[in-house]
């Protein structure tokens, strides 16, 4: 079977966000593999433990992506590949990174493709159902579970707290969502492995698109955080007294209740 | 002039209440424009599309179908590709939500078109129109705008407040025949996990439990509170990490981002990734052991104290309130 992961780097859940000329200040940041790409990894190794076949991780990003990419191979996935947009993009949407991985995979023999459900510095939740629509394969999001049976899938899918089976069949696209597993650590045979793997660079050229191709439908206008959170009230007294003040407090001071 | 279609959307037979909510959110997009309220369903769909205009649609187009009972991307997409077709709409305004979040990338894919998602706020109006949306799970703020085509747009439900309902209100509902077919996905089963409960998307008022709840047991003098205030329960990554909750109440970087009016975090430290989930929430409520816990910093108003003893109390108190 051929799997496919699109993965994306993110900042490390850690991380504070400090904005500088209206955009996110990346320098020094950590990044990681999008917690719920991660889901998505695992989940593709194991499937092909189960039915054979070989896993690619894929993600559109920079020279520096290769770290994730590797962390990627060192948990198991057995080949990558980075599509180096650094030197062409500038901007890009959902629309340039699902135009490009689109492009990448349509030349590719795939039954299955596995991405998180969202990534956490976006949040858009859109390049995995752009990406099937553009294949024209069918997809599912936020899947917590997935069964294989020759051409036809089984898959639990979380609808806001729901459980829904559906059947369908591969080709297939699934977004993953947390419960789906628990996603491994790298061992360290497995870290020295990874660096032999083959980690193939792409870069739009080598798809044929040029930068009005994938030229993003939205644009950043602004970036901003938050106003600062004054810290509040800590109540006083015996416990009986300070719930009744804050009950009080709720209804007229915070008309909430 | 221009349309906008705001997609209603039906849960059992009824209206969510995101779906008045894009009726707004089109008003101030264009408050010129004709806002078309837009049911798709398997039943019900004229009363529906009667609400649509009682909360301010100015009219309303209908698809009834039994492939819409349940969503699914494939049918909803033949769906409102042919309302979309029908109309030519200016903009499109769903809902965020499980549905919306699924359906709306493939309808901007398939119209080779932006989208804005997950918005919290509109800002300006027409072309000029720019988009408020959470990143970084809230740690941050970016605003957009689409550069041509549709102006489509997500809104996260509870932000964008819905117009007075005005039963007098009446417009024309259209109905249009649409031909299903193909259709690649077929749900077999629905296991409601939520039926007892309050959405947490959707909900005003949220009581969530973190490890300091110390078991799945613990978490019932949450209920009940939630059960008072008609709230929903959530939960930090602790305590679904530690198994006390089903991993779908999580909230926080991974799991859900809410913003009810009222937010009471019970026994949860408030470690930065679970404060990017709730922070902007319009009140915290706090009660946790440890006078230190990061909690109250975000905190409006903070109880230091065993849970277990201010829970109940509390419950009591709003009980008490009723009478």
């Amino acid at each position: 079977m051929n799997i496919y992961v699109l993965m994306k780097k993110t900042f490390d859940t850690e991380e504070k966000i400090q904005v500088s000329g209206g955009a996110i200040e990346q320098d020094g940041a950590e990044f990681i593999i999008n917690p719920y790409d991660e889901y998505a990894i695992e989940e593709a190794i194991n499937i092909r433990d189960e039915h054979g076949g070989e896993v690619t991780v894929v993600t559109v990003g920079d020279e520096d992506s290769e770290q994730q990419l590797r962390t990627a191979l060192a948990m198991g996935a057995d080949k990558a590949t980075l599509i180096n947009i650094e030197d062409d993009v500038e901007d890009g949407d959902q629309y340039t990174t699902s135009t490009i991985l689109a492009t990448y995979l349509k030349d590719q023999e795939v039954d299955l493709i596995l991405a998180g459900n969202v990534a956490i510095d976006q949040a858009s939740g859109q390049v995995g159902p752009r990406v099937a629509d553009q294949l024209d394969i069918p997809y599912i999001t936020t899947i917590t579970g997935i069964k294989i049976d020759g051409d036809q899938v089984n898959i639990e899918k979380d609808v806001e707290g729901d459980v829904e089976k559906v059947q369908t069949s591969l080709p297939l696209l699934v977004t993953c969502q947390q419960g789906l597993n628990e996603p491994r650590y790298p061992s360290l045979p497995g870290i020295m492995k990874a660096k032999k793997k083959p980690l193939e660079e792409l870069e739009l050229d080598d798809l044929e698109l040029d930068e009005d191709d994938v030229e993003a439908k939205t644009e950043t206008t602004d970036v901003f955080l938050p106003p600062e959170k004054e810290a509040g009230k800590v109540l006083e007294g015996e416990i009986d007294d300070q719930v009744k003040e804050l009950v009080s407090l709720l209804r007229t001071e915070a008309k909430v209740l | 002039m221009s349309t906008i279609l705001a997609f209603a959307e039906a849960r059992d037979g009824e209206l969510r209440n995101v779906s008045f909510e894009t009726i707004a959110a089109a008003k101030q997009i264009d408050e010129d424009a004709q806002v078309v309220g837009v049911v798709l369903s398997d039943q019900k769909t004229e009363a529906l599309a009667d609400e649509m205009i009682h909360h301010g649609a100015d009219r309303a187009l209908v698809v009834e179908h039994t492939d819409l009972k349940e969503y699914t991307s494939d049918a909803y997409t033949q769906a409102a590709m042919a309302v979309i077709n029908e109309e030519d709409p200016a903009g499109i305004v769903m809902g965020h939500t499980s549905a919306g979040k699924d359906l709306s990338p493939r309808l901007a894919s398939k119209l080779d078109n932006g989208l804005v998602s997950d918005i919290t706020g509109i800002e300006g109006s027409g072309d000029e129109t720019e988009f408020v949306r959470p990143i970084y799970s809230g740690k941050a703020f970016e605003k957009k705008k689409l550069t041509d085509g549709v102006t489509f747009v997500t809104i996260r439900p509870n932000n964008i407040a819905p117009l007075e309902k005005d039963t007098s209100r009446s417009g024309e509902v259209s109905s249009l025949n649409v031909d299903i077919k193909d259709l690649r996905t077929v749900i077999q089963e629905v296991i409601r996990k939520t039926s007892e409960g309050v959405d947490l998307s959707e909900a005003n008022i949220i009581v969530a439990g973190g490890r300091g709840v110390k078991s799945e047991e613990g978490f019932e003098p949450l209920y009940e509170l939630a059960d008072e205030l008609g709230a929903a329960v959530g939960a930090s990554r602790g305590a679904c990490d530690a198994g006390y909750c089903d991993y779908s109440l999580q909230i926080g970087q991974t799991g859900k981002v809410v913003t009810p009016d009222l937010y009471i975090a019970v026994g949860i430290s408030g470690a930065i990734q679970h404060l990017a989930g709730m922070s902007n929430s319009k009140v915290i409520v706090a009660v946790n052991k440890d006078a230190e816990a990061n909690i109250f910093n975000v905190a409006d108003y903070g109880i230091v104290g065993d849970l277990f003893d201010v829970i109940p109390k509390l419950t009591e108190e709003i009980k008490a309130l009723k009478v």
